[in-house]
């Protein structure tokens, strides 16, 4: 009981908050500023991290499987398994988690001040709701740029995988080959279900991250409490919800 | 009641009056506040003071509709300042004591956001709202600046231009001279009067101030351990005879009180 009722608190408040941030919706054309703001801050400014991690983890993906499947005589399947391994798992995950370390503790940090400094009592005095002018531009902008930076993360990811196998001797696979067999089995069926995990993923990491802030009480060493839960709650969620949605589309 | 967008048409945004009734407020087993009760006429200067600690910020919260009470009620016009429809219906502007300024914006953002939020005029207009509210604040070359770059005067000066874009009919100050040295605080002193005397706007004060309270205030009430002791004009309170009352008012420094004796290092 002692775990279990702040757990139900916190995902009870969650909820609300995202319903009364969408009930918000048809005020959206007034925010768009405010949407394409977040995109830039949140999406725009992280594609070059991800592209750093994406690159390196296609890489190591292709000299992992290229030493294991050259026992087997199939290292002309690295391509395949570095292909799906990045669309149906490791891109939108290593995005996920991408987000809620940099976007999603930026957002919990910035909105729990906000909160603890009386920014959030201001704006419900003007009449301005903090889930419409705070919570709203974040979850619409996560939305926009979530499947976008993870599409940008899985392809450079590809290539991290080709530019091993050209290049590393004893694997000895050449780029042409590699894209080859990675589009064989490629189909629509398996991004598209990669990218409605990077939405489900960029959505509760947002959530947690607004939910958490927002619900901040006390001074700045709350913050940074508020901070730490935010970014822990968001991995392990990211973790869970992998293994259902698997499942789901499975 | 339809929003302004010039202070010309001020006719049908009358100032409202507040009715506190059996308020109280428990935080955990903390009682903040204790059946208080008072009333608030409409366009006065009512000021509450009270020892650190009284709950005054606390029932300030409950007439912004910040909190609500644990027990008994508070209206606005008759109408719950916890219900957004009172909010839409109301201006209700509370200057915090810290200002609560957004810092990602500059103080023109800060002063433009309330009537940019309900699109109440075109942009032109709110131009000239924000810049009349700085002129009369005094703040007209702080219009581009970040409250990060602003002292605490300023500050205050600000959140109350802020409050002032809102044409407030009740206009709550939370410690509008704490941390203020007494010239800054006289002008913001002048500025609540003024303020009051130019828009007729119902005024709420929380202070310790006691000049604050003996020169601007109409009414004024004491709280003391989240009790209300009284409520009076300036010219009774001078007069009260209750004994917390004239110890808060007219606090004695003795040097020679055994407390700080202890202190000494012999």
């Amino acid at each position: 009981m002692k775990y279990t009722q702040p757990l139900f608190e916190s995902i009870g408040s969650a909820v609300l908050l995202a319903y009364r941030a969408f009930a918000s919706l048809p005020t959206a054309p007034r925010i768009i500023k405010r949407v394409v703001e977040q995109a830039y801050l949140g999406g725009y400014s992280t594609i070059p991290i991800v592209a750093i991690l994406s690159f390196f983890i296609g890489a190591v993906l292709a000299l992992q499987s290229g030493i294991s499947l050259q026992n087997f005589g199939a290292k002309q399947l690295i391509g395949t398994l570095v292909g799906e391994t990045l669309v149906r798992e490791l891109g939108p995950v290593m995005v996920a988690i991408l987000l809620a370390g940099r976007v999603g503790s930026a957002t919990t940090a910035e909105l729990a001040s906000m909160k603890v400094y009386q920014e959030v009592d201001a704006l419900v005095t003007m009449n301005i709701p903090p889930e419409r002018f705070l919570v709203l531009p974040r979850l619409m902008a996560v939305l926009l740029y979530m499947p976008i930076i993870t599409m940008i993360g899985i392809v450079i990811g590809w290539f991290g995988g080709a530019i091993v196998c050209q290049y590393v001797a004893f694997i000895d696979v050449d780029a042409e080959q590699y894209f080859t067999n990675l589009t064989q089995f490629m189909t629509m069926r398996k991004v598209f279900d990669g990218l409605i995990k990077a939405e489900i993923f960029g959505f509760v990491v947002m959530l947690i991250a607004c939910n958490t802030g927002l619900r901040t009480r006390g001074g700045p060493r709350e913050i940074g409490f508020a901070v730490t839960r935010s970014v822990v709650v968001s991995l392990l969620s990211i973790l869970i919800l992998d293994y259902f949605i698997t499942k789901a589309l499975a | 009641m339809k929003k302004s967008c010039s202070s010309q048409d001020r006719s049908d945004r009358s100032p409202v009056g507040v009715e506190v009734v059996g308020l109280s407020k428990n935080y955990g087993t903390q009682t903040v506040l204790k059946n208080v009760s008072l009333s608030i006429k409409p366009s006065e200067i009512f000021v509450i003071m009270g020892p650190s600690g009284s709950g005054k910020s606390v029932l300030l919260r409950h007439i912004a509709g910040l909190e609500a009470p644990t027990g008994g009620t508070v209206r606005i016009n008759g109408l719950d300042p916890t219900d957004p429809e009172t909010r839409d219906r109301f201006a209700v502007a509370l200057v915090f004591q810290a200002g609560a300024l957004f810092n990602s914006l500059s103080v023109y953002d800060n002063l433009a956001l309330y009537p940019l939020e309900h699109r109440l005029c075109p942009k032109p207009q709110i131009r000239d709202r924000v810049m009349r509210a700085l002129k009369i604040l005094s703040l007209e070359n702080a219009a581009k600046k970040f409250p990060s770059e602003l002292s605490g005067g300023m500050k205050k000066r600000v959140a109350i231009a802020r409050a002032l874009v809102m044409e407030p009919q009740l206009l709550l100050y939370d410690e509008p001279t704490s941390e203020l040295d007494p010239v800054m605080s006289a002008t913001i002193i002048e500025i609540i009067a003024t303020l009051k005397q130019e828009f007729q706007v119902t005024t709420v004060v929380v202070s310790h101030d006691r000049d604050l309270a003996l020169t601007i205030g109409d009414r004024v009430a004491i709280l003391m351990k989240g009790e209300l002791r009284t409520i009076s004009t300036a010219t009774e309170l001078r007069h009260n005879t209750d004994p917390d009352v004239i110890d808060f008012l007219n606090p004695k420094i003795d040097l020679k009180n055994p407390r700080y004796q202890k202190l000494e290092v012999s």
